[in-house]
């Protein structure tokens, strides 16, 4: 079943009269339940089609389509509502509030849908036990070690359970058996029937997915299905 | 949508990153707030204690001076040194004929003199009135007796001490009986005041009284009154009985155009009203200036919510793409800015309170003054509500430049 959709996907800067195209021409179509690495070197413009995918920004030619409706009819404040309850993000940077607890950054979607404190706070602990931090619950972000902040990051995007989950090079700060945990997690996520979508720079990390889209110059030069997919649970992750 | 509580429990969380920073940048509002308490507060203060003294006096009471009437505050000068209150005044205003709604008719004739007794010497105001003097500003005496009509006919040499006086010109001596010496003459000691609070008109501890005919012969050497109090027999009966007096003194003094007046008429209500619009110029005057400091007060929440915002750009951020909408992150801030200059604001009704406590017990242990203490409730949810505006007017901008921020540029805000 088709989730998302883009036809001639344009994403142009317009600077001090610089115009800087980031992506253009991007036409593709992800269906749920699929794990997609979009791949390219930095400046490639994956980053911020990432982004533009995931209602952060809006793009400014072509069309896109999520859930079959298109986002141009969205205002702001629909975005953001989007944003919450359909879509979970996982940045290379993690992004947590570092003065909230393990359990306060999982619940802050929750807090956005006006959820009461009580049943937050229990959705919140079912995810920290599933990305295994139950002894953290009540540490602030700030004391954790980079492979458990973006197990918080990913527990936090899973809080609302969306329709997707977008990963901006989630192992890029990490060592590699912290790397390793982190994309062994997102596809035990994908295996229970979440789409994800990875963007990286790291062709070890892209082939964790079962599709890959190469971004090249700002277009998708290439849109392969991985043959031999690395099953990491396996295989291990080495860099 | 998200919940009050929340938005509470954030913007707390928001104000207690930077303790220290948060205390300094709400005492611009804590100082506003306790000066603007302490204004209304010690203001109240002093019309109670002023009104208060003014109604020892029967609501009936009519006063006549002499001169003209003083047209603000600092003129005095109208009132002094005026001697247009004769005896025969006085007489003729005793007549019932002349007064039929008046009770009693009360002539004072004060001034300052040196008394002393062997070797203590002391400065005392002295008041000669009549025997319903007692009466009228609702004396008490300790021992001995007041002085009577036999007295005043007589223009007898005696006085009733206040209790100040009689403590430092006899110590521990009982003073009845005694002679004290009144500028050249000697007085007999018949009474002792009790001691009371001092209030704004007369200090009566610090006072000698005694027969109004004595201390014009004997003491003061004059023919005419200070004041002539007229006692009405009701509230109703007072206008009609000004214009009795305002006729007769007229007629005795051969005035045909009243604004030749050498005389001016007051009431109770007539005092307190001009009391109460002095004390309401002089509240607003300082509230105003007080004011001033919660402005700079504002300014300085304002700015230091904008250095807040700047810095948590990349939350803004965060808090956007997990799902906050422009007026989740608005709330969030002006939440904060509200919270800062509204605990400033009760902070500051603390302060006010404990200031004006502190000012009306140095009034009444240093100055010896009877100034109650006065919990003013209008300052107080002045200030509570005046504090919240200001965090409203002040937070508003910081807080709408936070919500409309993009969420992707703060995300990448370094």
């Amino acid at each position: 079943m088709e989730l998302i959709r883009t036809e001639k996907l344009e994403k142009t800067y317009i600077d001090e009269d610089v115009r800087t195209r980031a992506f253009f021409d991007v036409n593709l179509k992800i269906n749920e339940g699929e794990f997609v690495s979009i791949v390219g070197p930095s400046g490639s413009g994956k980053s911020t089609l990432m982004q533009v995918l995931g209602y952060l920004d809006r793009p400014t030619g072509g069309k896109y389509f999520f859930e079959g409706k298109e986002l141009k009819t969205y205002s702001d404040d629909e975005l953001a509502h989007i944003r919450n309850e359909k879509i979970g993000f996982v940045f290379q940077a993690f992004n947590l509030l570092p003065r909230l607890s393990v359990l306060e950054n999982v619940a802050l979607p929750l807090m956005y849908r006006g959820i009461p404190i009580k049943e937050r706070n229990k959705k919140a602990r079912e995810l920290i036990h599933l990305v295994e931090l139950d002894d953290r619950i009540d540490f602030r972000t700030s004391k954790l070690s980079g492979g458990q902040k973006q197990r918080v990051a990913i527990a936090r995007a899973l809080v609302n359970n969306p329709k997707i989950i977008f990963a901006d090079e989630p192992t890029g700060n990490l060592d590699s058996k912290s790397g390793g945990i982190i994309l062994e997690f997102l596809q035990k996520l994908n295996e229970q029937g979440h789409t994800i979508v990875v963007v990286t720079h790291e062709s070890y990390v892209a082939h964790a997915g079962e599709r890959i889209l190469h971004i090249v110059d700002g277009r998708i030069d290439k849109d392969e299905r991985v043959e031999k997919r690395r099953i990491v649970k396996e295989e291990g992750f080495s860099k | 949508m998200i919940r009050f509580s929340d938005s509470l429990r954030m913007a707390m969380g928001g104000i207690f990153i930077h303790k220290s920073r948060s205390i300094l940048t709400i005492l611009g509002i804590v100082v506003g707030i306790t000066s603007i308490m302490a204004v209304m507060s010690v203001g109240q203060s002093a019309e109670e204690l002023v009104i208060g003294e003014i109604q020892r006096f029967g609501p009936a009471n009519i006063f006549v001076l002499p001169g003209r009437q003083p047209s603000g505050p600092m003129d005095a000068a109208g009132t002094i040194l005026n001697d247009s209150l004769k005896e025969k005044d006085f007489n003729d205003l005793k007549k019932k004929s002349n007064l039929p709604n008046a009770k009693n008719i009360i002539p004072y004739v004060f001034g300052y003199v040196t008394t002393s007794f062997e070797s203590e010497v002391y400065d005392a105001m002295v008041i000669g009135g009549s025997e319903y003097m007692e009466k009228n500003f609702d004396l008490t005496v300790e021992s001995g007796r007041f002085f009577d009509a036999v007295d005043i006919e007589q223009k007898e040499r005696v006085v009733v001490l206040g209790s100040k006086i009689k403590e430092e010109l006899f110590g521990n001596k009982d003073p009845i009986g005694e002679k004290i010496k009144l500028k050249d003459g000697k007085f007999r000691v018949i009474g002792i005041l009790a001691p009371e609070g001092q209030g704004s008109f007369v200090d009566f501890n610090k006072s000698i009284v005694a027969p109004y005919t004595s201390v014009q012969q004997n003491v003061l050497g004059v023919h005419y009154f200070n004041r002539i109090v007229v006692e009405a027999d009701s509230i109703e009966s007072v206008p009609g009985t000004i214009r009795d007096i305002k006729t007769l003194l007229r007629n005795n003094h051969s005035i045909d155009d009243p604004e030749k007046d050498d005389f001016f008429i007051q009431t109770q209500e007539d005092i307190a009203e001009r009391i109460k619009t002095i004390t309401g110029i002089l509240t607003v005057l300082l509230t105003s200036v007080a004011a001033i400091s919660l402005i700079v007060g504002g300014i300085g929440i304002m700015n230091i919510m904008l250095v807040s915002v700047t810095e948590r750009t990349r939350e803004i951020g965060l808090r956007k793409a997990l799902g906050a909408t422009n007026k989740n992150i608005l709330t969030q801030f002006l939440f904060e800015a509200l919270l800062l200059t509204v605990i400033g604001g009760i902070i500051g009704v603390i302060g006010g309170s404990l200031l004006t406590g502190i000012l009306s017990y140095a009034a009444r242990a240093l100055a010896d003054l009877n100034f109650p203490y006065v919990f003013s409730v209008r300052g107080a949810l002045w200030g509570i509500c005046v504090s919240f505006v200001i965090g409203l007017a002040f937070g508003i901008f910081p807080a709408r430049k936070a919500g409309q921020r993009s969420p992707i540029e703060s995300l990448h805000y370094e």
